[in-house]
């Protein structure tokens, strides 16, 4: 304790005393306050990166879910105009065909009309023409009777067979 | 950069002194002189403490020193003296009187004296006490002020280059910086904010990080060749822990002054008692612990490494030359490697018991 006593030396102790104290002072502005400044801003920047990659990524999440959501509406909307694309076009057909039908037995009516006519025109002049060949024959008859009444008998038959085969 | 090329200066100084060393301990088996157990005893006892000049060996064949003077400053009767200590001509016995002005001084035994009026030599009482002289006031550059200083200009040196990196906008230190800056952060997330706490503990920061690498950085330059032994000087671990004493007990809150003083909870009659009881653990007791464990930690760590290696001598007449030096190097270098962690332990208990009572005096208690 004695040597320990005697090897303190109040100069080294006062010295160390002056060299701390303008080394702390020193170090504190040239290097502990840069830094420890340096660092701080560093984390708070790391931190800050961290925070808003965690807050991108729920928006990210978000985000998806409002697109999965809106497909989902989108295909759902699809369908409904497909359908009813379907539908209309069912319709249309169906009312072209009605339509169609309409128009074709309007038609055949119409047709079946001018049939109708045509053929009282044709039997008219059948009928005309049958009377005229019936005159004719008749004509020829008297004719024929006035001469020699054995031939007018075999005319008239002849004549018959003629219009029969007519 | 600076900081780069000075380290591996620093480097290559040491390795050639290793060199050189080793060489003048070879020389000095050669020419027995330090080899009894008592001159090695009085060798290690000079090494460990402080000195006056820079002495790296001395070639005992033609008696030439090896080192540089260091600059003495001293408070003597006649006022302030300054003087380089080759005037003593690496006398330690207060043989060698320098006469300054009137004042007569000498150097024995790493202590500057001033002889009394009328005496020509140093006389001592029979524990070899001087009796006719009395010790300065010394100011001296000595061997620890210098490594303290050389200590300071190498943590300038080193976490300035540090500090510049930041300024210039890089983000990521580059080079040695790359090293210390952990470091810095290790102090500050390790001991001073779990010690102190995350809303005080950066008050504190400039003390305990200079303190805890001028501690390291000192207890590594112990173990060069240089032969520095700063934080074994009982002094600068006074001065170290009388400065953690002084800001704990200036930046002690009132819950801590409530507690020391009229502890809350207990008799009023034991107050007073635990009061004397407190304020004497924080005035002298953990302060004292503290200056006592650097200092003793690191003169034992010397101390045993210079034994250790002084096996080669004393054990050389038992094993034979070869077994000897063999069996003092293998212990030597494990010891090596012991006070290398010693190094950084020590630096580290001392800030760590700092940041702790600072974070007593400091800590705000819940109404109880």
């Amino acid at each position: 304790m004695e040597t320990l006593l005697n090897d303190f030396s109040i100069g080294l102790f006062f010295m160390q005393a002056a060299i701390l104290l303008i080394l702390i002072v020193l170090m504190r502005k040239f290097a502990w306050k840069p830094i420890l400044d340096a660092l701080q801003t560093r984390e708070d920047g790391i931190q800050n990166a961290l925070d808003a990659a965690e807050k991108a990524k729920l928006e990210m999440q978000n985000l998806t879910a409002s697109n999965e959501k809106l497909l989902q509406e989108a295909r759902i909307e699809r369908d409904g105009m497909m359908k009813e694309a379907r539908e209309m076009k069912n319709n249309m057909i169906s009312a072209a065909k009605e339509e169609a039908q309409v128009q074709a037995n309007a038609m055949i009516e119409q047709a079946q009309v001018a049939i109708e006519g045509e053929k009282k025109a044709a039997m008219a002049e059948l009928k005309n023409h049958v009377a005229s060949l019936s005159l004719e024959i008749a004509e020829k008859v008297v004719r024929q009777e006035l001469s020699n009444k054995d031939k007018q008998l075999v005319l008239v038959d002849s004549l018959l067979a003629e219009a029969k085969l007519n | 950069m600076v900081a780069t090329k000075s380290i591996k200066f620093l480097v290559v100084f040491v390795l050639a002194l290793t060199s050189f060393t080793a060489f003048a301990q070879d020389d000095a088996v050669e020419n027995n002189l330090v080899d009894s157990p008592d001159e090695i005893r009085e060798y290690i006892a000079h090494h460990l403490k402080d000195s006056h000049d820079f002495h790296f060996f001395t070639d005992n064949a033609s008696g030439t020193h090896y080192g540089f003077p260091l600059p003495v400053i001293v408070w003597t009767s006649n006022g302030l003296k300054t003087f380089m200590s080759s005037a003593f001509h690496h006398d330690d016995d207060g043989e060698v009187i320098v006469d300054k002005d009137g004042a007569q001084l000498l150097k024995y035994h790493s202590k500057i004296y001033e002889l009394e009026n009328g005496a020509t030599a140093l006389s001592f009482d029979e524990d070899n006490h001087p009796t006719n002289a009395n010790r300065v006031l010394d100011f001296s550059i000595t061997k620890s002020v210098f490594g303290m200083i050389l200590t300071g200009l190498l943590m300038l040196l080193g976490f300035g280059a540090l500090a510049r990196g930041y300024k210039k906008g890089k983000t990521i230190p580059k080079g040695f910086s790359r090293v210390l800056e952990p470091l810095v952060i290790y102090v500050r997330d390790e001991i001073a904010r779990p010690n102190i706490g995350e809303k005080k503990y950066r008050k504190f920061m400039g003390f305990l990080l200079t303190v805890f690498f001028f501690i390291w950085i000192l207890n590594v330059l112990g173990l060069t060749p240089l032969g520095f032994n700063v934080t074994g000087q009982i002094a600068v671990t006074a001065c170290l822990a009388i400065f953690t004493m002084v800001i704990y007990m200036f930046s002690g809150t009132r819950d801590f002054w409530a507690h020391t003083l009229w502890m809350p909870g207990v008799p009023y009659i034991l107050r007073p008692i635990l009061a004397v009881i407190e304020l004497v653990g924080f005035v002298i007791i953990k302060p004292f612990s503290l200056l006592v464990r650097l200092f003793a930690n690191i003169t034992a760590g010397h101390f045993v490494v210079m034994s250790l290696m002084a096996l080669m001598i004393t054990m050389k007449a038992a094993f034979g030359p070869v077994a000897s030096t063999g069996m003092s190097l293998v212990l030597s270098i494990f010891i090596m490697f012991i006070e290398l962690l010693v190094a950084f332990l020590q630096a580290f208990i001392f800030t760590m018991l700092s940041s702790l009572f600072i974070g007593m005096a400091v800590e705000e208690h819940d109404a109880h």
